[in-house]
């Protein structure tokens, strides 16, 4: 194995250059290092001013998203040995304005996803003297892939039509609306499929597919698109057919 | 401004896909390769006037025609606002897709009413 | 933040994405072909509405079509139209466990099983059409 490997980063500061640029960087090559180590090795060596996010690196917490050689992955979970000899190419995730280097503005990802209403939403709560909620282990089943989501945004990354798109509310946070309309304790379905089912919220969607391609999480996102699609059809017959129920 | 009506369009657009998926491939093969290089027998043009003149076939053909149009609208519409970047061409490509299916489907509705 | 003004932040560099960005990875261009295979689906439907009106138009104009239909061009291309009808299939039945999730008796249905159930249900169609078809004589 060679000694060292070429990071080839995206750098881009507002403040002195109007267009983003490139600068290489020869890190280790050490077999059990990540893209991750290759960039915090240049921040703490080599380059303090390179700009960049992580948090967990162990995968859990969705902060390191990145394009490496034009893929978006987590970067604390790509090995740099699987993308020997390089040059690796980093770049900030696509979709998303970017900041600073590989930082990226993920606010219109928050707002989509606060529309969405990614909690439990009750008709009536239960008073607490009657206990807790209770599901069987099929009853979570339904639901349980789509929780698993990290909010990484790779799937934003990969999908062009949110790059298209600036109405389209995108892979997670649709996903997210699934996983509560399918949770037993929500009622809150109706009221996602308002938002939803307005202004191209996933009609925009034409199943690409790459969103489940790159998700580190198996949420199968595309999935969750298509039945989502599926429900909100048949509910806008159901509401024009038989227009005299609300619910 | 844009209507809620992208629900009914994506259920035609999905039942003409499945429906085309399942049926055309096999009709395709046999109508326009098949019997072109006489793998099989043409039927007579009496015995096709008579078949086609059924109600039942008229309702399906029509049913066919129909769906496989606006599964065509939809999809092509889609793709010309993602492919070629034309969405802020909304209106005009929705009407020419949507609008051109409609026309179409009221001339094979047309078509097979006045049959012969 | 307030959002407005993030929508007009002057220093965040928006990337533009490339207008032939279907043609940049496979993935991108396999998903372009499969959309495109409505123009397929939409030509096979119109073609069968012009057998039908020239077939009520008279028998000879019926003869010239059938003698259109074997000219070696239109043999090809009809050719054509038949693969991108059964990629517009097989991608269309492929996809189908996503947006159908089917129980039975409680139990989900693993992706595998409906997949299989969809291709026994074009190869039940097929028959069923080629069956009809050679019915009319």
């Amino acid at each position: 194995m060679a000694e060292t490997i070429s990071l080839q980063v995206q750098r881009y500061r507002p403040e002195q250059e109007a267009e983003p640029t490139w600068q290489s960087y020869e890190v280790p090559l050490r077999r059990d290092w990540m893209v991750l180590d290759g960039l915090n090795h240049v921040k703490d060596e080599l380059d303090g001013t390179l700009s960049y996010r992580w948090a967990c690196r162990m995968g859990v917490c969705g902060s390191c998203g990145m394009m490496v050689n034009g893929k978006p992955v987590l970067t604390c979970a790509t090995y740099l040995s699987a993308l020997a000899p390089g040059p690796i190419k980093i770049e900030p995730l696509r979709g998303f304005p970017v900041v600073r280097d590989l930082v990226i503005d993920q606010s219109d990802f928050v707002e989509k996803l606060r529309s969405v209403k990614p909690w439990i939403v009750r008709d009536e709560d239960k008073p607490l003297a009657e206990g807790e909620y209770l599901q069987t282990p099929e009853e979570l089943a339904e639901y349980k892939p789509y929780s698993m989501c990290i909010n990484c945004l790779l799937c934003y990354a990969a999908c062009p039509i949110y790059a298209l798109e600036p109405g389209f509310v995108g892979p997670a946070a649709i996903a997210l609306a699934q996983r509560y309309n399918l949770d037993s304790r929500d009622d809150g379905e109706a009221d996602r499929l308002e938002i939803l089912s307005r202004h191209d919220g996933i009609w925009a969607c034409t199943f690409v597919g790459e969103c489940s391609a790159v998700c580190p999480k198996g949420v199968d996102p595309a999935g969750a698109i298509q039945r989502y699609k599926v429900s909100a059809a048949a509910g806008w017959w159901r509401s024009v057919l038989m227009p005299w129920g609300t619910r | 401004m844009r209507p809620p009506r992208e629900p009914f369009f994506w259920a035609l657009f999905s039942a003409g896909g499945m429906l085309t998926a399942l049926v055309l491939p096999a009709a395709a093969l046999y109508l326009w390769v098949s019997r072109p290089l006489g793998w099989v027998a043409a039927p007579t043009h009496a015995a096709l006037m008579a078949h086609v003149a059924s109600p039942l076939v008229r309702v399906a053909l029509f049913v066919l025609i129909a769906l496989g149009l606006f599964h065509w609208a939809h999809r092509f519409r889609y793709t010309l606002y993602d492919g070629l970047q034309l969405s802020h061409l909304y209106g005009l490509i929705a009407t020419i897709c949507y609008g051109g299916a409609t026309l179409l489907t009221v001339f094979a509705a047309w078509t097979l009413w006045r049959f012969p | 933040m307030n959002p407005d003004y993030r929508l007009h932040h002057p220093k965040w560099h928006r990337q533009r994405m490339p207008i032939f960005w279907w043609l940049g990875k496979l993935s991108f261009t396999k998903f372009i072909t499969r959309e495109l295979t409505c123009l397929a689906v939409a030509y096979a439907v119109l073609l069968l509405l012009a057998e039908i009106v020239i077939m009520a138009h008279s028998e000879g104009a019926h003869e010239r079509f059938l003698r259109l239909l074997a000219a070696p061009p239109v043999l090809a291309f009809h050719l054509l139209v038949c693969a991108a009808l059964v990629f517009h299939t097989v991608t269309w039945l492929n996809l189908a466990p996503k947006a159908l999730v089917v129980r039975l008796g409680g139990r989900r249905l693993p992706d595998w099983a409906v997949v299989a159930g969809h291709y026994t249900l074009w190869l039940a169609a097929s028959v069923a059409v080629v069956w009809l078809l050679r019915g009319i004589s």
